[in-house]
């Protein structure tokens, strides 16, 4: 099954990203903030990394930034989750590494079909 | 989104978590703390909101929050400086935002009167040209497509062509998938060039875009779909996506960033993705670490979310645990068991694992009421604001942990003390320095915990009470009468008397058709007391006294006309056992007790609750001194009294509705449900007995309306 690694702080984002993903037939892991994400990184196999931007403790982009570093998998597609959109935000997300982004409030279907591409699942 | 229930109401717990975090910080910032990290958990704060609110369409939400981020992202890119001005602002703003999270929370609309000016003012710490970058725009998918304009003819199919750069690669895309995906759009021939490919190995870098594609999908109408599939892509590879009609013919500039194409292979099925992963991991560039594991970091601190009702229900078991504990302990005792001595030291060890047990299930309710003192500041700001006085509201003792069914109780009440502190309590700014007072009032809100019980203070440094202007008033209110010869206490205590309100005329403020007497009946109706001292000229103390867990209390067990009940401890000053001397009479029906030279009305128990009086002797019978609001000290008199021992504490309102004078019921030892009585409403009813006898009438009408 496919392996996502969900980082936000928020336990409402947690929550619906769970029900939406897991609803489309992934297996979702779940992380607190950007730490407990670069952890579970490490931890286990993740075919895809959706992060949030702004966390406590290390931020989405820092969070990239050590996947793009890691010893393994660092390959991995990762979507930044974020409330900004726009050139700027791209410009960041590009520049720490991102594979793609989506703009909260997001679409299950367009997150879901997102994430398909990008894991061919 | 989804718009499941369970969410939406996890989205509001979350809230409020987030809300104390934002006041957190603010306060924080007003106290001088306003660095990156402070800024930074209060923006954090806002935009989780913000981002979450969206999720459930809660515009109203939205819109403010987004304002309200903006401000702080300025201040957090040092763009604006924290003054006293913004801080301010920013306090208004966290207050409004805790409002807008209540009013969706109860699906009402926002009061705009209130919200437009805090956004206007938001706003006027913005330029016009934040803004700009503020606004949401929509990012439109910029993919390079050729105008070649051909209006007429719809196009039958497209060529695209891209060669990812290295970026592409890095950033986690994979073109074996993009190919995949364009296969499925239609019939596909795939084109791969392979002439960028370094011809000595040994100068290939894997991470370098050396291959590149051409895919021509017949069958399609417009480009859309192949756009959608090079989302993200814009700038990592080089892409032309043209209609296929017009290749031939046309001019196909964007091609040049293209190499020429050989069609090399006729791709059917992906046998891409194998080759590419093995060039991706061929060992031309090692990494220089080896691959430890990192060993499992400890997972960070959670928390466990429990539906309350299930830790209802455990101290409702643990509850019955307590009572059979004492019931067995009470049955071995009348079975005078030989030997049985180890028994008992067993039966104690029983008992004590069960208080722990309990002690533990309590924990679980128990919540630090930094929460409810923190909602107190604002209430404080707005009071201080809608009567121009200044005053620093100090909380102590936030960690102080109360169940939670009392932290969600005292907020009406605490709300209104706090008010009625600002309000009557602090004088003016200019009374206050006529009277060599510092211009800003002090208001102190501590909480503690003292023997078994919990203490919460709302102590002002204002003028106190004018005893004599409320004795006046309660006179010509028809609450008590003109000759009546009061104690201090009993007049400070006047203040929770129905109808009762010291304003000359009722303020915006503290008024709002409530008076004390509600306060007083809250704290009452949570087991709990209050307590006034004031002291002219320096102030007023207000103190509630909470039991620790509403559900045990340390009860007298007594007798009255063959009842057994329950009295509360905490209530309790003393036992007397009266000689003939010590009880005078008064009148026809009143007796009293003289105790230390000073007289006490007694109470017969059996008679307030609407039994026999008992036919004994007030000198067979036991006296007990207690504390009751309504009429100071008083002594009840009841037929006997045994031990005194911890009762599980059973609400009787399900059942019966509320009685006067008995505040619920509790099984003892023997499995007889015994009464607990209520002091202070026996004496209230005593009181106001006492009152219709001696008032005239109107004065009773009045009290009773």
């Amino acid at each position: 099954m496919t392996h996502i690694l969900a980082i936000d702080d928020s336990r409402t984002i947690r929550s619906l990203l769970t029900m939406t993903l897991e609803g489309a037939g992934f297996e979702v892991t779940t992380a607190i903030d950007g730490v407990d994400g670069v952890n579970k990184f490490r931890e286990q196999h993740a075919d895809l990394v959706i992060t949030d931007v702004n966390m406590p403790n290390k931020d989405g982009f820092g969070v990239i930034e050590d996947i793009r570093a890691s010893d393994t998998n660092r390959g991995v597609p990762v979507l930044v989750l974020t409330t900004e959109s726009g050139p700027a935000l791209k410009e960041r997300a590009r520049k720490a590494g991102a594979t793609g982004w989506i703009v909260k409030p997001f679409e299950d279907e367009s997150l879901i079909s997102v994430i398909r591409r990008l894991t061919g699942a | 989104m989804a718009h499941d229930p369970s969410i939406l109401e996890a989205f509001f717990e979350e809230c409020e978590d987030l809300i104390v975090a934002l006041t957190e910080g603010l306060i924080e910032m007003r106290e001088g703390h306003a660095d990156a990290e402070t800024v930074n958990a209060v923006f954090r704060a806002v935009h989780s909101i913000k981002g979450a609110a969206g999720a459930f369409a809660l515009d109203e939400l939205v819109g403010f929050a987004h304002k309200f981020e903006t401000v702080l992202d300025e201040l957090r890119s040092q763009k604006l400086k924290a003054d006293e001005k913004l801080l301010r602002v920013l306090q208004r703003a966290g207050d409004i935002l805790a409002d807008l999270v209540d009013d969706a929370r109860e699906d009402k609309p926002a009061n705009r009167d209130v919200v437009d000016p805090v956004l206007a003012e938001l706003q006027s710490f913005l330029s016009p040209e934040d803004e700009d970058a503020a606004t949401e725009e929509e990012f439109v998918f910029e993919a390079l497509t050729l105008d070649v304009g051909m209006p007429d003819a719809a196009p039958t199919g497209y060529r695209v062509s891209f060669q990812p750069s290295a970026e592409f690669y890095a950033l986690g895309h994979d073109p074996a998938l993009i190919i995949t995906a364009l296969m499925d759009l239609g019939e596909t021939s795939v084109d791969v060039n392979l002439q960028d490919l370094p011809s000595e190995f040994a100068d290939f870098e894997w991470s370098q875009g050396y291959l590149s594609w051409q895919i021509d999908i017949a069958g399609l109408t417009t480009d859309l779909q192949i756009q959608d599939i090079f989302q993200f892509m814009d700038d990592i590879c080089a892409l032309t996506i043209v209609p296929l009609g017009i290749i031939d013919g046309a001019p196909i500039q964007a091609l040049d960033t293209l190499p020429e194409c050989d069609p090399v292979s006729e791709l059917t099925d992906p046998p891409i993705a194998p080759d590419l992963a093995e060039v991706r991991t061929a060992p031309v560039n090692p990494d220089p670490e080896p691959t430890t594991q990192r060993p499992a970091k400890k997972p960070a601190a959670t928390t466990l979310r429990v539906d309350p009702e299930r830790v209802d229900r455990l101290i409702n078991a643990v509850g019955e645990l307590i009572i059979n504990q004492s019931v067995i302990s009470q049955r071995l005792e009348e079975a005078e068991l030989p030997n049985s001595a180890e028994l008992f030291a067993d039966l104690d060890d029983y008992k004590f694992l069960a208080r722990e047990i309990q002690e533990g299930v309590m924990a679980i309710r128990a919540q630090p009421v930094k929460p409810l003192f923190q909602r107190m500041m604002r209430i404080a700001r707005e009071a201080a604001d809608a009567t121009g006085k200044d005053v620093e509201l100090i909380t102590e003792g936030e960690a102080t942990e109360v169940d939670k069914t009392v932290v969600e109780r005292l907020a009406d009440p605490l709300t209104h003390m706090i008010r009625n502190a600002i309000d009557h309590g602090i004088e003016k700014p200019e009374d206050r320095i006529a009277a060599n007072k510092p211009e800003q009032g002090q208001l102190r809100l501590s909480a503690s915990q003292r023997s078994g019980s919990i203490v919460i203070e709302i102590a002002d440094d204002g003028a106190g009470l004018n005893r004599s202007r409320i004795q006046d008033i309660a006179v010509e209110k028809g609450l008590v009468s003109p000759d009546a010869s009061l104690s201090d206490q009993e007049i400070d205590h006047l203040l929770f008397a129905p109808g009762f309100s010291t304003a000359a005329e009722v303020t915006n403020l503290s008024g709002r058709g409530v008076g004390m007497d509600v306060v007083k009946t809250a704290i009452t109706t949570l087991g709990g007391r209050v307590a006034i001292s004031t002291n002219p000229g320096f102030g007023t103390t207000f103190s509630i006294t909470l039991p620790v867990t509403l559900a045990v209390m340390d009860g007298m067990i007594i007798t009255v006309s063959d009842q057994t009940m329950v009295v509360p401890i905490s209530s309790i000053l003393e036992t007397v056992r009266p000689n003939k001397n010590d009880v005078a009479k008064l009148g026809m029906n009143n007796e009293l007790l003289k105790i230390r030279g000073e007289y006490v009305p007694i109470i017969d128990l059996a008679e307030q609750l609407g039994n026999q009086s008992s036919q004994r002797e007030m000198v067979d019978r036991v006296l007990l001194l207690v504390q009751t609001e309504a009429i100071a000290q008083c002594a009840l008199a009841v037929d006997d009294i045994f031990d005194q021992r911890q009762v599980v504490v059973k609400s009787m309102l399900g059942n019966y509705g509320e009685i006067t004078g008995v505040s619920g019921a509790t099984i003892l030892g023997d499995g007889k449900i015994a009464l607990i009585i209520d002091p202070d409403a026996v004496a209230s009813v005593m009181a106001n007995k006492t009152q219709l006898n001696t008032d005239n009438g109107e004065a009773a009408h009045v009290r009773a309306s």
